[in-house]
């Protein structure tokens, strides 16, 4: 992206110094203040999470393979669920790429040596691990059954489950999200690099920027709201339980006012992921770069009035269902600017199929798909239709895991030789890539079709008639198990036997790839200098401005 | 280098090595400051609207919840928390103007002393006296008695002020910290920031106050005689 005074340095990495072997010992990780290594206490901490979450998921789709159900009994299914959205929006999803590649790079791709407070940020991650805790351990005791919403008075008043455990897990990780937005807030704004205007970042970081927004406007909400849920729970007082005086709906509405959000604050980095690997690998600028830019501050505030299309069969006024519908439907229009533009950017570029970009391409295709399948759900009449089945299901996971988990495995390839300073063997990389793409589509386009039918969501048990469909969708989902556990294995394979990487595999712009891989633990020698707009590639560069 | 330039700079003790010089870490640690109480905003906001809500679902039984607290002790405490305010600029005051470290000190204790104070009206006058009565809800709530609207009201009466005098008890720990700072010599004319982002968060608390006090103390016309 832009020049820096330093050139890069042809040293083969393992025999410098660099934060991986600047210090050694658990103490050193554990008490570590440097934003890569947290990033990488982070990635390893989200992966366990990912495969818990992960192997909820195979379980519930085993036991779907029959239509009186194959393996559990139904409140073990329930269970299932719950935990699988849990673990998989809050610990995984949430922290995904702004707790992993978001504190690796923020600091790199601003040229700043740390982010501006590098003990919170290691108390975030404390604090994390504390929630994951109480949720592990609110699994290992006996689970919980409310699903990931919570929805009261279920969770308050009649589940005999550990809902105060799993609760109060994501309450406190919820923290641990605001002083990751915070940080990244403030370092975004006060320690850019001499030169790295604000139009000149890449856009991962307006990415990170408005996904920051979200953090500290949401999460404090879905904190205080979780935490009168405890309070109807243990002290019985009628909050959110109407046969106690309280108002059931205004629990979803404080519910959603951050888990809509939310839904931003997973996709929005991946999108900004996308957006430095479209670029990179069509060896183009991007195009329309305000436009991106923008689109992810608008998906940003939008967000925040949208809240009520996951209502409008609960009772809430129909034209308060009317007005939300509406403001969904605005949201498709930044998306779209986005898709747009990614795809006027590959035009003519020179594109080269690397692993990261075949996550890229399946990113944009499948986006798209959960994209749009989301304005059946925001119309009003469809969404009567469609409201509470596997149709619901298909899309969020079209857009949470074909979006969000496609970007980050894209994202943890294409960074991976900064990170590690290792390449991965390729071959496998692109062989996984597929597979994920192909089970992931086996798995959930089924269940649009299931939900379209009529299957509800969240039963252990179905008609017969519904049978295929699911096999395939189980099916899908063991092909995509596969898929997740080849880059697990080869990823750390390649940490110590990947051939060397050198500073910049991918002849990609961007200070990140300025420096040594792995980077010092000071990031630079000195301080960058920024004098070129960000993806100047060959070929395509603009003249300076200003 | 800036590692090299930092070896020329008398300041450069006080500059984390993340940043550049004391200028950046200065509006760093501020911009921090204000994004946290963004946070917090939204925090109190989103109970806020929860009573809002449930006022207008309930007025009368707000209305007679309201009526069992004591409009006396909630006034001394705003008032003793302006004065906190008021020492806590003083404190800052004194730091940017160069003033003696007692002086500093001086005002710090101060302000603990204010904030000591309201804790303690709010203890000892109002919650052990509520208490007494039966108003505390899930220990010895009587329902029978006020009915589960007042309940309501309650719960949000004790988690409002709650959540405000957890806050006061942590603005408390942070003027320790700051006290032993400043006993240390650490602030001068150049360098008070922590004083000055833990002044924004102590006024921050202050004014959450101002907000709590009329939402749950003077609703319901107490003073128009007869007038519902």
């Amino acid at each position: 992206m832009s020049t820096a005074v330093v050139e890069p340095q042809h040293v083969p990495s393992g025999s410098q110094v660099n934060y991986l072997n600047a210090t050694y010992g658990i103490k050193s990780w554990l008490l570590t203040t440097d934003h890569k290594r947290i990033a990488l206490l982070y990635l390893a901490s989200i992966t366990l999470m990912f495969f818990v979450g992960g192997t909820a998921a195979v379980l519930m789709r085993l036991h779907l393979i029959e239509p009186q159900g194959a393996l559990v009994q139904p409140e073990t299914y329930n269970k299932l669920f719950s935990i699988h959205g849990i673990v998989m929006v809050f610990f995984f999803l949430v922290p995904s790429i702004p707790a992993t590649l978001g504190n690796f790079l923020v600091p790199l791709m601003i040229g700043a040596r740390d982010l501006a407070f590098p003990r919170i940020n290691l108390l975030s991650w404390y604090i994390y691990i504390t929630g994951a805790l109480l949720v592990l351990y609110a699994i290992l005791t006996g689970g919980v059954d409310t699903g990931w919403t919570f929805y009261t008075p279920y969770s308050s008043t009649y589940s005999h489950t550990h809902v105060i455990a799993a609760a109060l897990g994501v309450f406190i990780t919820g923290f641990s999200s605001i002083l990751t937005g915070l940080n990244f807030i403030v370092t975004i704004h006060k320690m850019r690099a001499p030169g790295m205007t604000w139009f000149r970042m890449p856009l991962f970081l307006w990415a990170m920027y408005a996904t920051s927004v979200i953090f500290i406007l949401g999460t404090p909400v879905i904190a205080i709201t979780i935490f009168l849920l405890g309070l109807e729970r243990i002290l019985h007082v009628g909050i959110f339980d109407p046969a106690i005086g309280g108002d059931p709906l205004l629990f979803q509405h404080l519910f959603w006012f951050y888990s809509h959000p939310a839904v931003y604050i997973m996709i929005l980095p991946g999108m900004g992921v996308i957006s430095e690997l479209v670029t990179c690998f069509s060896k183009k600028r991007i195009f329309g770069y305000s436009f991106v830019a923008f689109s992810s501050m608008a998906i940003a505030v939008i967000s925040f009035v949208v809240w009520g299309h996951h209502m409008f069969v609960t009772g809430q006024s129909i034209y308060t269902g009317l007005v939300f519908s509406v403001l969904s439907f605005l949201v498709a229009i930044p998306s779209a600017v986005k898709v747009f533009n990614w795809t006027a950017t590959l035009y003519k570029g020179s594109i080269s199929y690397d692993a990261p970009m075949l996550y890229a391409l399946g990113f944009i295709g499948l986006f798209t798909m959960g994209g749009l399948t989301g304005l059946f759900l925001a119309s009003l009449a469809t969404d009567v239709h469609l409201n509470g089945t596997y149709f619901i299901v298909a899309h969020f996971h079209y857009i949470m895991v074909g979006g969000a988990v496609m970007a980050y495995l894209g994202g943890i390839h294409f960074w991976w030789p900064k990170i590690t300073g290792r390449l991965y063997p390729d071959l496998w990389a692109r062989i996984a890539a597929v597979i994920i793409f192909f089970g992931f589509n086996l798995t959930f386009f089924p269940q649009f079709m299931l939900g379209y039918l009529g299957m509800p969501r969240r039963y252990a048990v179905y008609p017969a008639e519904f049978q295929v469909l699911n096999v395939m969708s189980s099916a899908g989902a063991s092909i995509l198990g596969i898929g997740y556990l080849i880059p697990l294995i080869y990823l750390i394979w390649s940490m110590r036997y990947g051939p060397i990487a050198g500073p910049n595999p991918w002849g990609a712009k961007g200070l990140e790839w300025q420096t040594p891989s792995p980077p010092p633990t000071e990031n630079f020698e000195e301080i960058p200098v920024v004098t070129e707009e960000p993806y100047n590639y060959p070929g395509t560069e603009v003249p300076v401005r200003g | 280098m800036a590692a090299h330039s930092r070896l020329h700079d008398p300041h450069a003790a006080e500059v984390a090595h993340q940043f550049e010089d004391p200028e950046q870490q200065r509006e760093a640690d501020s911009l921090g400051m204000w994004t946290f109480l963004v946070t917090e905003i939204m925090f109190f906001g989103a109970l806020f609207a929860a009573y809002v809500i449930y006022r207008s679902l309930y007025p009368a039984a707000f209305e007679t919840g309201s009526h069992l607290l004591e409009v006396k002790f909630g006034a001394t405490n705003t008032a003793v928390l302006i004065c906190s305010s008021l020492t806590m600029v003083l404190a800052i005051y004194c730091a940017q103007t160069g003033k003696s470290k007692s002086a500093i000190i001086t005002f710090l204790v101060l302000t603990m002393l204010l904030g000591a104070a309201f804790i303690g009206i709010k203890l000892h006058f109002e919650w052990f006296h509520d208490y007494s009565e039966g108003l505390v809800p899930g220990i010895n709530f009587n329902l029978a008695k006020y009915g589960s609207g007042v309940e309501l009201f309650m719960v949000f009466y004790f988690f409002m002020t709650g959540l405000h005098a957890l806050h006061m008890v942590i603005g408390l720990g942070i003027l320790t910290v700051l006290v032993v700072m400043t006993a240390r010599g650490r602030f001068s004319p150049r360098y008070y920031a922590p004083l000055d982002i833990s002044g924004l968060y102590w006024h921050f608390v202050d004014i959450i106050w101002i907000f709590l006090f009329p939402l749950l103390y003077l609703i319901g016309g107490r003073y128009t005689h007869g007038g519902h």
